[in-house]
Formats: C-alpha cells, sequence, structure tokens
C-alpha cells in the first residue's frame, strides 16, 4: 500500500442511493502529523495515555468483562479509564470478543466517528484467529484485516485482570507514540475498504463515517 | 403432569397425532400433520392452556429430507411444556404462519426463512434480513451448506492455528516424564 | 470602573482561580462519590489530563456555524456570570465588574449559556441532543421559579440589587447570614441548586443509561474540552453566588474554599443517595414545595422581617 493512495479524489460513496449522496462527506480522510515540537508531543502523548475513554459498545460475549472493570473490584477509573456512551468523545475501542459481520458494520461507523487518536484493543482469541468460532459462516477471522488494531489480549474468555493489563500495556505504546493505528488505517485506506466490502455485502454507507 | 398423555389422547379425536412421547413428568412431545399443525396450536392455546410460546425452531433431516419444525408451549397453570413436531418437505419448506397467534412468533419466522429458507406466508416482515445483512449464499444452517469451507474462503484463516487434545495436553505439561507403557525398571 | 486595564487583568487571575477551582471541585467530587462506591476512585488531577487530551485530539468535524458558537455561548455564560459576581467581598482585585444591578445580570447570564448550548446542540442533528435539551430547558425553566422567588425575597430583604450590598448587610456575625435571617428563602434556593448542579436525582439532562449524555453527545476534541472548563467556571460562579447571597459572602480564598466546598457538597451527598427522577416528576418537584417555599419566603420577608 502506498502512501499515495488517499491523496486521490473524493470518495465515490457507491453504496449510497443518490438522494443520500449529498448528505454525506465525499472527503477522504487524511493521516495527522505530529506536533511539531517533540516534548509536546511527547507530553500530549502521556496525557492521551492518561485519559482512556473508552466506548460503550460491546460488540460480543467479552464485553460483559467491560463492566467488571469499571465496579468496585477492579476500578479501572484510577488508571484513567472511563465509559463514554458516544464515539466522538470516546478514544479507545474495545472489540469484545467476535465480530459477526452484522456488527462489523456498526463497528466500522462508530470507529469512523471516533476522533483522532484512536485505539483498537481486541479482546480474546475471537479477532485474533476465529477462536471457537473460526468455521462459523458470521464470524471474522482476521479482525486487523478490516481495521487496524493497537493491542490484542488473547484468551476466551480474558478476565477483567487481562484486561487491566492490557490497559497498562496500551499505556505504554501510547506513551512511547507506537500505538499509530489511527494513521494506518488512513495510510492503508484502499486497502482496509476493499476489505470490508469484501464481507459486507450490503454495503449502504458511506465510504468513510465522518 | 400426568394427564399429557391424557389430553393428547383426548386431542388425537379431532387430530391425527403420532409419536405421543412423555419425556419427562413437564415435558412430552407429539407429531402433527402440516395441515392440523396449527389449528392444534391454536386449541392448545385457546383451551388446554398452551398460552405461552417458548420457542419455534427447526431441525434439518437431510437424509431423510424433511424439516422438522418444533413449537414449544408451555402451560403456566399446569406447569408443563408440550413439543409439537411439523414435518415438511425439505424441497418446498412452506408453513402456515402463526403471528396471529403470538406476534413474536413473526420474528421466529423471520429468522427460520433467514437461516433454512423456509417461506411463512403472511408473516410480517418475513423477507427482512435479520441475523445476516447481505447474505449471498444458500440459508447457512442447512445441511449442505460447509461452513468451514465458506470462512476459509470468506474469513481467510490465520496461520498456525493448531489444536491440541486437552488431556494429552496437560498430560505431558504436568507429567513429562509419564508414560503410559509400564515401565519395565519397576517391580 | 476608572481603572479598567487592571480591572481586566484582576478579571483574567480571578477566571483562571475560579477555573482552576472548579476543575479540582469535580475531581474531588468524583473520588467522594467513589468513595461512596467503596473505589479509590479517579486522581485528583485527571480533570485536567481529560481537558488537555480534548484539547489535544488531532481531528474534529463541525456540523454547522452554530454547533461552532454552542460552546463558545455556554463559556460566554459562565465567564459571564463570574464577571458580575464578586468573588471576595471587599478585595479590590477579586471584586469583579460588580455594579449597583449585577445580580440580574447574573441570573441573564445563567440562562444565556443553556440557551447558546441548546442552539449548538440542536445543531449536531443528534436525536440524544434534541431530547436532552427538551429535558434541559423544561428543568430549568422549572427550578428558576424558586430560585427567582427566593432572589426576590431577598431582594426585598436587603432593598438593593447589588450582591455587593447583599454582602455587606450580612457582615458582622453569623447571625447575620440570610441563611439564619431568611431561611425560607434560603430552602427554595438551595432545592433550585440541586436541579442547577443536575446531580441525581435531577439528572435528566444527562441520563446516563437512558439518553447516554444528552446534549453534548455530537461534541469532542476542543469544542469538548471548551464546554469542560465551562462547566469548571460556571460551577465555581455559581457556589459564589449562592456563597454571597446566602451564607455571608467571603473576605478571604481560605473562607471562600470551605464555604463553596460546603454548598457544593449539599448537591453531591444528596446525588449519592438518590436514585433519578422521570422527568415529569422532576418538573413537577420544583413546582410544588420548592415555589411554595419561595414564596412563603416572600411573604415571611414582607410580614416579619421588613415592618
Amino acid at each position: 500500500m502506498d502512501m499515495q493512495k488517499y491523496a486521490l479524489g473524493p470518495l465515490p460513496n457507491d453504496g449510497l442511493s443518490a438522494e443520500d449522496r449529498d448528505l454525506f462527506s465525499d472527503a477522504r480522510p487524511v493521516p495527522y502529523e505530529p506536533y511539531p515540537v517533540a516534548v509536546v508531543e511527547k507530553f500530549v502523548n502521556w496525557v492521551r495515555a492518561n485519559s482512556l475513554w473508552l466506548l460503550a459498545f460491546g460488540t460480543g460475549c467479552g464485553a460483559i468483562e467491560l463492566n467488571p472493570l469499571m465496579t468496585a473490584r477492579f476500578d479501572a477509573y484510577r488508571m484513567g479509564v472511563q465509559m463514554r456512551p458516544t464515539p466522538r468523545q470516546s478514544s479507545v475501542f474495545i472489540i469484545g470478543g467476535y465480530a459477526s459481520v452484522k456488527t462489523l458494520k456498526r463497528i466500522i461507523r462508530s470507529y469512523e466517528q471516533m476522533q483522532g487518536p484512536k485505539f483498537v484493543v481486541c479482546l480474546g482469541i475471537c479477532p485474533i484467529n476465529g477462536g471457537m468460532y473460526w468455521d462459523s459462516y458470521n464470524t471474522l477471522n482476521k479482525f486487523d484485516e478490516y481495521l487496524p488494531v493497537d493491542l490484542y489480549i488473547t484468551g476466551c474468555m480474558p478476565r477483567p485482570e487481562v484486561l487491566m493489563a492490557g490497559v497498562l500495556e496500551l499505556k505504554k505504546k501510547i506513551k512511547e507514540g507506537r500505538a499509530d493505528g489511527a494513521n494506518r488505517y488512513i495510510e492503508n485506506f484502499e486497502w482496509y475498504k476493499a476489505n470490508q466490502k469484501r464481507v459486507i455485502k450490503d454495503w449502504n454507507m458511506p465510504d468513510y463515517n465522518w | 403432569m400426568a394427564n399429557a398423555i391424557q389430553l393428547l389422547a383426548d386431542f388425537g379425536r379431532n387430530f391425527t397425532l403420532s409419536d405421543i412421547r412423555e419425556q419427562r413428568v413437564d415435558l412430552a412431545f407429539c407429531k402433527a400433520p402440516k395441515e392440523q399443525a396449527v389449528r392444534l396450536i391454536r386449541e392448545l392455546r385457546d383451551d388446554a392452556g398452551y398460552t405461552h410460546l417458548v420457542f419455534l425452531t427447526n431441525t434439518d433431516y437431510i437424509e431423510q429430507g424433511i424439516f422438522t419444525l418444533t413449537y414449544m408451549l408451555h402451560n403456566y397453570d399446569a406447569r408443563h411444556t408440550l413439543g409439537v413436531h411439523v414435518d415438511l418437505d425439505r424441497n418446498a419448506a412452506e408453513m402456515e404462519s402463526i403471528h396471529n397467534l403470538w406476534a413474536q412468533a413473526a420474528t421466529y419466522q423471520r429468522e427460520l426463512r433467514e437461516m433454512y429458507g423456509i417461506r411463512f406466508p403472511g408473516s410480517p416482515r418475513l423477507d427482512e434480513d435479520f441475523c445476516l445483512e447481505g447474505w449471498d449464499q444458500i440459508p447457512p444452517m442447512l445441511k449442505e451448506f460447509d461452513t468451514a469451507a465458506f470462512s476459509l474462503e470468506r474469513f481467510h484463516s490465520r496461520e498456525g492455528r493448531g489444536s491440541v487434545d486437552p488431556s494429552e495436553h496437560m498430560k505431558t505439561l504436568l507429567y513429562p516424564t509419564h508414560s503410559d507403557e509400564p515401565s519395565s525398571g519397576g517391580s | 470602573m476608572q481603572n479598567w486595564p487592571s480591572q481586566i487583568g484582576y478579571f483574567m487571575l480571578n477566571l483562571t482561580i475560579v477555573g482552576l477551582y472548579g476543575m479540582l471541585l469535580s475531581g474531588i467530587v468524583a473520588r467522594t462519590l467513589a468513595k461512596v462506591q467503596g473505589r479509590i476512585g479517579i486522581p485528583l488531577y485527571q480533570p485536567f489530563l481529560d481537558l488537555a487530551k480534548n484539547l489535544g485530539k488531532r481531528t474534529a468535524v463541525s456540523h454547522g456555524v452554530m454547533f461552532y458558537l454552542g460552546p463558545v455561548f455556554r463559556l460566554a455564560g459562565g465567564i459571564g456570570t463570574l464577571a458580575f459576581v464578586p468573588v471576595l467581598y471587599g478585595s479590590e482585585i477579586f471584586g469583579n465588574f460588580s455594579m449597583a444591578g449585577d445580580l440580574l445580570l447574573a441570573m441573564y447570564f445563567m440562562f444565556f449559556g443553556q440557551l447558546g448550548m441548546a442552539l449548538g446542540a440542536g445543531e449536531s442533528g443528534h436525536p440524544f441532543s434534541a431530547i436532552g435539551i427538551a429535558r434541559g430547558l423544561g428543568q430549568m425553566t422549572a427550578y428558576e421559579v424558586p430560585f427567582a422567588l427566593a432572589i426576590i425575597a431577598i431582594v426585598v430583604q436587603y432593598d438593593t440589587l447589588s450582591i455587593t450590598e447583599i454582602v455587606a448587610a450580612q457582615q458582622g456575625g453569623i447571625g447575620n447570614w440570610t441563611v439564619f435571617t431568611n431561611p425560607l428563602a434560603v430552602i427554595a434556593a438551595m432545592i433550585a441548586f440541586l436541579g442547577m448542579t443536575a446531580y441525581p436525582p435531577f439528572d435528566v439532562v444527562m441520563a446516563p443509561n437512558e439518553i447516554p449524555i444528552g446534549p453534548p453527545t455530537e461534541y469532542h476534541s476542543s469544542y469538548l474540552a471548551m464546554m469542560t472548563m465551562n462547566q469548571a467556571v460556571f460551577a465555581g460562579a455559581k457556589l459564589i453566588l449562592f456563597m454571597a447571597l446566602f451564607f455571608g459572602g467571603a473576605t478571604n480564598l481560605v473562607e471562600l474554599v470551605i464555604k463553596t466546598w460546603a454548598i457544593y457538597m449539599v448537591a453531591v451527598v444528596v446525588g449519592a443517595a438518590f436514585p433519578r427522577f422521570r422527568v415529569d416528576q422532576s418538573i413537577r418537584f420544583f413546582l410544588r414545595y420548592p415555589t411554595l417555599i419561595g414564596i412563603a419566603a416572600i411573604a415571611y420577608t414582607q410580614a416579619v422581617l421588613l415592618p
């Protein structure tokens, strides 16, 4: 995937009907640059790592492990983790276990509405290789073909402790500036879109959900 | 409920029931012909107290060329569950809708339409997508649909996937020197 | 008002202090609530991190001109409220732009921010925003009734519309505070205060689990940061206004912090103890006993205090 791909013209939005096409933006997303001053970028990365807002969107059975995370026993608030009910404000998307094709559509819409920098954490074995549903007609086997993944937490099901360890690992990655999934998504936009459209046969949404 | 068999025997005067079978004290099954099934279910609901539709599901007997629908009904007063089996021809799978008996049955019928391709004429929103959106293959729950091959082709299995027998794995993990053969040095 | 430049400089200082205090207060409240729930809770500085994170977001999406202006109006409401409330009594630095009719202006600005927010969130087009705004404006109209009645009562009592003069009248001992001279008005105003802070049982606007976060659903990045800042300034300004009107004002910063913290804790403790009202319950609640108490406060002021 070469870097020139995202400089192509406006998005075609083929999946939309003619009258709907006017309602959606056809602008291409562009990758964003880090702050020019290294110290500022480092500070902002530290802030980002310590203020992780999870999108409260349970995409699979693993979402049940997210709720105890916020309760008195595990209390992820003390690590700067909060749940946000709207994708606009959240920065971390936890794929909670298996993702079906129908859910993938919603995942893509929510992910693209999140504001960068944004991070995707895959929870459980299913987004990695399908897990126990690897031969199902509806479960995605390699989630990283459809969205860029910053961190995997394997297990079936991972307990909240593992999830917390994953959060700490994600923090480390963000602080080091290695969690750049959102930019990878835009740089390889055509490849991700082609993969998404290969499994989503009734593509009836804009090519990028601004 | 001891009189479930009795009840079905009574119903048997008006319907041709077969395979009457008492599974447990609170669970019984019977099989009704396709033409009589909905009338039987209506009478069970209205006259015999089986007011609750627990579920409606289907089994694919590909060898015999039939689908077997199961209408699971529950009687709250008697605390008794009754399953009504209905055989359908696999090649022309069509059944009378019961959405006017229980509104929620429409959802079950929508699912059966999607997963097995069984038609329920008159059922609301029958042809809308339910779990599968944009499905372009034969209905996935049919026995002739090879899900593993489809998944490999569509979803690209990840390399490096293996499987181990749990008991063997734990045996080698916990007792590395253990062998099933009796050791020659002993006794 | 002769010394404009220095007064503006002083106001900026006030704004910074009150803003920082408001942010810290939200951290304190979150930690207090965490203790109630048996958790450790967020670090005290977490609100500052969240603010910096939102400011440091790399992308932002707009939904139109009013979408931009909503947070600006809201921030203007917060700053405007603060501008006309003297933070400390008898201090030139912390006096702000206090003048003869500043109580009316402060009340107006408290309304203004909400209306601007309503326009901005309305343009975002999210259904939850629209529902949240309808609820917010409905509830605001309801709690303004007891609040306005309480204000009328103390205006009649002190015969002035100047906050500084009201504070001046309460000096000279704890017995001179409005809360002891005119308790009915303070009760009505404090109940209205519960509605203003939007903690349970009056959190029908944000209503988590119901209309997830209401009006700001579509707000993100620096828009959200702006609204967080306003929340801090507005909360501080409101607390200072309540302290000045009902609890004798403050003559130094320590007194200010203790008194405003105690006032805020009323809302927090009530919030930690009660579940949420339904919208209709909440609105009817304000229009019943608090309103009656407010009317009684005016009658009490007229009949008992004035003669």
